[in-house]
């Protein structure tokens, strides 16, 4: 049984009838992880703050479910939504560098949840903030505990922000492009981390990304978004081996070949984003008509 | 690393120092005015009328920064000077700040339909000349201390509100605050918690700032003659009446003067240097 279950989520700019979610629907099981990879402005990431309630107040949800536990979140009065938010999810962010409060230190930045939401008292929760940090192989946590975010480099916040993602044992985490701000040397880390983390602590990872090869490291399912459309959500396996959709086939033979540094960029062709296009203006042309 | 950032706290420098020096002065003179003046600041003597400062040969034993016109003591007057200016400078400029700066955070945080209405509050306040705006004001309401402080407070806190928003817009679409709200928190205590403490340096330097401007405005409602009773006496008052006699006293103009200088000069030095020591990257 999944614990994130998405269906017919629609999502559009406020007061407009331009969707930027077109019926989704994905879900997610304890212990999987599951991609959600398109180009930009697919609407990767507005999938996960749809989730977590943090969508910006331009666009609303027009339609859909979205049920945590067999619960229907957008049911929910606001308050009882960012209870059950605040017990059974965490977001990794994309930016280490703006996702720490600049003028506090770290560790009441990580503690803060546990107090809040577990009730714990603040000798407790430092406890736990200290043997999380040993979690994710930082070195000295009680210094860095002290610590204001400008002292620390940007793979050593993002290890912080995994260790406070992880601190309440939530069942969910969205993490939306935890590598993308990194250089790559530091990704590689971050992503084995993640991973050891989330198998250690049996967590349903939502992964947004839009980089194929850290998908086939990580998840075990993934959703191909293409102009807030799922045009494709299959098992890794399969999606590797034979691609059933055609914007899915360009979308990886795009991929840059490390066996190969010579060969030329292969864009995404004309011929499928045309192909796209349509099946997008069908299924809102459906839309708009029921 | 560590150690680099923290040899940067402890420095004060003499700015702040300085600044701070020069109004803990000035405060102590408004405080303890009745004991420090040598004579009454209302006191008249015709016949010591435009006596100059103590080094000039013919100056009155007793009366250091020389007489105005009438006779009355000039370092009195400016003693006696500094209670109207600095009351007017921490009230009107604590509820300047604390009207405008909230607004602004709320604007800047909250988004949506508050920050319409405060946006399009704000450029219609703009759009009057605030001089002619104040003048205006303190002819409706009457001269008086209270009616000057409620000019300055209605004038300025656009100064802050606008700062502010800007600031609180940059910082709520950081990361963090959305992190925090997927934490439990609810948007007002995200903003209080989250937002609030990265404004709060700008908040500073802007109220500093806002007390030196409180103090020149207040100096030109005095030299209007648009401020409080003719009677006690102002800085603004006194640059007025020294204007008269300038070419036969200058003293009369000029001590006042610069006291206003080098007191507005402070506030806005001892902005800039606490700003420095709240803002938690150069902290």
């Amino acid at each position: 049984m999944s614990f994130l279950s998405i269906s017919n989520l629609s999502v559009r700019i406020a007061g407009t009838t331009t969707r930027l979610l077109r019926d989704v629907a994905l879900s997610v099981s304890p212990g999987e992880v599951h991609g959600l990879v398109g180009e930009s402005g697919a609407g990767k990431s507005m999938i996960g703050k749809a989730v977590l309630g943090i969508l910006p107040r331009s666009v609303e949800i027009i339609s859909g479910q979205i049920e945590l536990d067999g619960t229907d979140l957008l049911t929910l009065p606001p308050a009882e939504h960012r209870r059950r938010i605040g017990q059974s999810c965490a977001l990794i962010p994309q930016d280490p560098m703006t996702a720490l409060n600049p003028s506090r230190r770290i560790g009441p930045q990580i503690t803060d949840r546990l107090v809040d939401i577990l009730g714990w008292n603040r000798a407790k929760a430092r406890e736990r903030a200290v043997e999380l940090l040993h979690e994710v192989h930082i070195p000295d946590p009680d210094r860095i505990l002290r610590s204001y975010p400008h002292e620390l480099s940007g793979g050593m916040r993002q290890r912080i922000l995994i260790a406070s993602a992880f601190a309440a044992e939530p069942k969910l985490i969205i993490a939306d492009e935890p590598t993308t701000a990194l250089d790559v040397t530091v990704q590689k880390q971050i992503l084995k981390l993640i991973k050891e983390m989330q198998e250690r602590h049996n967590t349903a990872l939502l992964f947004v990304t839009h980089d194929l090869g850290v998908v086939s490291k990580i998840c075990q399912s993934l959703s191909v978004l293409y102009g807030g459309l799922v045009v494709e959500a299959t098992d890794v396996h399969g999606f590797f081996r034979a691609p059933s959709h055609a914007y899915s086939r360009a979308l990886l033979a795009a991929t840059p070949k490390y066996t190969d540094p010579e060969a030329s960029l292969t864009p995404v062709p004309d011929a499928v984003i045309t192909e796209v296009n349509a099946q997008v203006d069908a299924v809102d042309r459906e839309w708009r008509g029921g | 690393m560590l150690d680099g950032r923290s040899q940067v706290r402890r420095r004060a420098g003499p700015r702040l120092w300085l600044s701070g020096g020069w109004l803990t002065a000035l405060a102590l003179a408004a405080i303890f005015a009745s004991f420090l003046s040598p004579h009454d600041p209302l006191a008249q003597d015709l016949f010591l009328g435009r006596m100059p400062p103590f080094w000039v040969d013919s100056a009155e034993p007793g009366y250091f920064l020389g007489t105005d016109s009438l006779g009355r003591d000039v370092l009195s007057r400016i003693l006696y000077g500094s209670r109207v200016a600095l009351t007017v400078a921490l009230i009107a400029g604590t509820l300047t700040c604390l009207i405008g700066a909230s607004l602004g955070l709320l604007a800047g945080y909250l988004r949506g339909w508050v920050d319409v209405v405060v946006s399009r509050l704000i450029d219609i306040w703009m759009a009057f000349p605030p001089v002619l705006f104040s003048i205006l004001l303190i002819a409706v309401l009457g001269p008086g201390l209270i009616s000057i402080i409620i000019a300055i407070v209605v004038i300025d806190w656009t100064r802050f509100a606008r700062v502010v928003r800007a600031e609180a817009m940059a910082q709520g679409a950081m990361d963090y605050p959305a992190s925090a709200q997927v934490a439990g928190r609810t948007r007002l205590s995200t903003m209080l918690v989250e937002i609030l403490p990265n404004v709060l340096p700008t908040i500073v330097a802007l109220l500093t700032l806002e007390m030196g401007i409180a103090v020149i405005v207040e100096a030109i409602l005095s030299f209007v003659n648009l401020s409080i009773s003719t009677d006690d006496p102002t800085w603004g008052g006194m640059i007025s009446e020294g204007r008269v006699s300038i070419y036969q006293a200058w003293w009369v103009i000029v001590f006042p003067l610069i006291t206003l200088f080098l007191t507005v000069l402070s506030f806005s030095q001892l902005g800039e240097g606490l700003k420095d020591r709240f803002d938690p990257v150069l902290r």
